[in-house]
């Protein structure tokens, strides 16, 4: 393996003489390009332990290796300069505009004005902000959400290999979270950035890391693994009962619908018959059949009680199909809208809309089974 | 994603407006106040020489001058010393300097006068001294209220991203406090001109003379004239600070 990015040797803080130590001598490995959450309860120093890697506070004894390079006794400043930082209240200099703010390390480290300006562009369409109508605003004019953004792009704005981030979502409202964090999956697909996120919400540690390190008091690692092992297999009672209850269903999120074996119900394209309908159904050990339009999309669940019904037309009949999953949906979306279903099953499409399959109980269990 | 964001009002609130119109307003009517009195009533030949206008040019000169230089000594000494005792470290310092002038604003400006005049001798030096001991307190503690109510997230980004203490100071510090401070100045400002009337008692000149000799002379007019001067000389200092306090107020805030 190469050398990891960051390396923490035995870094210990403590305040005051007599006081028990935030941190304790901690050892943590940071490998190039991987995501570390850093979780546990409150006051268990995990942003102590972030903030000791840029040094915004001072190890009372230890070593922290930057590239492997040491730099514990760097000019603090410059080291700074060289890692984001990313933090729950966002930060941004009210008296400066988008523009000034995304600006800020850029200008510290001496870049032309013509890269600056470009550079403040290319970082606002990567958090997908139009450059045009947020350049020159000032952050009291953004919702929480957006001055997040603002906040992630003022980190990038200067390409550094390591970001850190202190409950960057922590902040903002449950649905505008979802989406930021799916965005940064995203983000961090394309750029591979080193980055040490801390958080208290294990499912969002589920969510974001590539490796987990659950801490307890002292920050002291009570386990250190991907989320997937973290969850089959918990180190001790703390883990576990810091996983909580439900650690099945947490799982869930790691997993796609995309690794399911979709469940083949008999389809019916419409314009259809309704004595073809019939032997469908009757020739199927299903209940129900999809039917869907010309253009292969899903409309409707058709079960022989509304084939019977002759009254309608078969493209009326029957329940309609309300929501759609696609293979890259998490196995928890999958549950959800199967529980949501009138047929106790989810209709899977690709992007297009068109049909795949369908998910069912059976074929959820049976992956969650496999992993054992 | 949505473009919503709070509405941004391009119209500055009420009371700001107010702070430049308000000065002004009262400013012309203490000027009409005066005219009428130098109009309609007697006008002796006493008091003709107590208004006699190179004298009063004169004294304006002095009060001029006494209530600019007293401003920028408190200028020059309480921001500093604010921005000091802001820094890590100096909390005890704090508490003790704003204790201490806050008993030096306790006194009466008539007893800081008499004070500073009994080892520092007669002379507009020692009134210019008095009036920045009795103003510095405003200055001091909007400095540190200013510095203080920073946004510690700010700041903390701020550091995070490389800034050096110096840089956060003034990139970050100053700016975002400069609006109370200069309200501290302006408090200060108008102390020291409206101070500045009583200079007379130990040789510093001034307007005061003008009010003093009408008091002596038993001579209405001229005690009103005086003291209407000095008002609207306050009242203009007053303004020009609201306006430097709009003016260099950071956008965005």
């Amino acid at each position: 393996m190469s050398e990891p990015l960051i390396r923490l040797e035995s870094v210990s803080k403590s305040y005051g003489s007599g006081a028990e130590p935030a941190v304790k001598k901690l050892t943590l490995e940071v490998e190039k390009g991987e995501v570390l959450v850093l979780v546990g309860p409150s006051g268990c120093g995990k942003s102590t332990t972030l903030r000791l890697i840029n040094r915004l506070i001072e190890p009372t004894s230890g070593k922290i290796f930057l590239n492997g390079e040491d730099v514990t006794d760097v000019d603090p400043s410059e080291l700074r300069r060289k890692i984001g930082y990313v933090i729950q209240q966002v930060g941004l200099f009210p008296h400066r505009t988008i523009a000034e703010n995304i600006a800020t390390v850029p200008r510290l480290l001496g870049w032309d004005k013509a890269k600056i300006e470009s550079r403040i562009d290319e970082m606002l369409e990567l958090v997908s902000m139009d450059p045009e109508t947020y350049r020159d605003r000032y952050p009291k004019e953004l919702s929480g959400g957006q001055a997040q953004r603002v906040g992630v792009a003022r980190a990038l704005a200067a390409d550094p290999d390591v970001l850190l981030m202190d409950e960057p979502f922590g902040a903002i409202d449950p649905i505008t979270r979802d989406r930021l964090q799916n965005e940064f999956l995203r983000l961090q697909q394309e750029l591979k950035k080193t980055i040490v996120f801390v958080t208290h919400d294990i499912d969002e540690a589920i969510k974001m890391g590539n490796r987990i390190a659950i801490l307890r008091e002292g920050s002291e690692i009570a386990q250190l693994d991907t989320p997937e092992a973290i969850l089959s297999h918990p180190a001790d009672e703390f883990v576990e009962s810091f996983l909580g209850s439900g650690a099945i269903l947490k799982g869930l999120t790691l997993k796609k619908v995309r690794d399911i074996d979709l469940h083949q119900v008999p389809t019916l394209t419409a314009p259809v018959a309704r004595d073809q309908a019939l032997q469908a159904l009757q020739d199927s050990p299903d209940q129900v059949a999809v039917l869907l339009d010309d253009k292969e999309q899903p409309t409707r669940w058709i079960d022989e009680k509304a084939l019977n019904r002759t009254s309608q037309p078969i493209e009326k009949s029957g329940r309609p199909v309300t929501v759609n999953l696609q293979p890259e949906d998490t196995l928890q979306d999958a549950l959800t809208t199967m529980l949501q279903s009138s047929v106790g099953m989810a209709v899977v499409t690709d992007r297009k809309g068109k049909y795949l399959g369908c998910c069912t109980i059976e074929s959820l269990a049976k992956l969650i089974m496999s992993e054992g | 994603m949505s473009t919503v964001s709070p509405n941004l009002s391009s119209r500055t609130p009420l009371s700001e407006r107010l702070d430049l119109i308000v000065s002004p307003i009262f400013a012309v009517i203490l000027g009409l106040i005066g005219t009428a009195v130098w109009l309609y009533s007697d006008i002796d030949s006493i008091t003709e020489d107590i208004l006699a206008p190179e004298k009063l040019q004169r004294q304006l000169g002095e009060t001029l001058v006494l209530g600019f230089s007293s401003s920028i000594l408190v200028i020059l000494v309480a921001i500093p010393l604010g921005i000091v005792v802001t820094r890590k470290g100096f909390p005890r310092l704090k508490n003790f300097l704003v204790d201490t002038l806050g008993l030096a604003q306790a006194l009466p400006a008539y007893g800081l006068i008499v004070i500073f005049f009994s080892f520092m001798g007669a002379g507009i030096t020692t009134v210019i001294f008095a009036l920045a001991t009795f103003s510095l307190l405003p200055v001091l503690r909007n400095t540190i209220v200013g510095l203080e109510q920073v946004d510690k997230s700010v700041i903390d980004a701020g550091r995070g991203m490389g800034y050096t203490s110096r840089q956060i100071l003034m990139k970050i510090e100053l700016p975002l406090s400069v609006e109370v401070i200069i309200a501290g100045i302006r408090t200060a400002i108008v102390i020291n001109v409206g101070m500045s009337a009583l200079a007379f008692l130990v040789g510093g000149g001034g307007l005061g003379e003008t009010i003093n000799s009408g008091l002596k002379l038993d001579r209405g007019p001229a005690i009103l004239i005086g003291a209407v001067m000095v008002a609207i000389l306050a009242l203009v200092f007053d303004f020009l600070s609201a306006l430097a306090q709009k003016y260099l107020k950071p956008k965005g805030l």
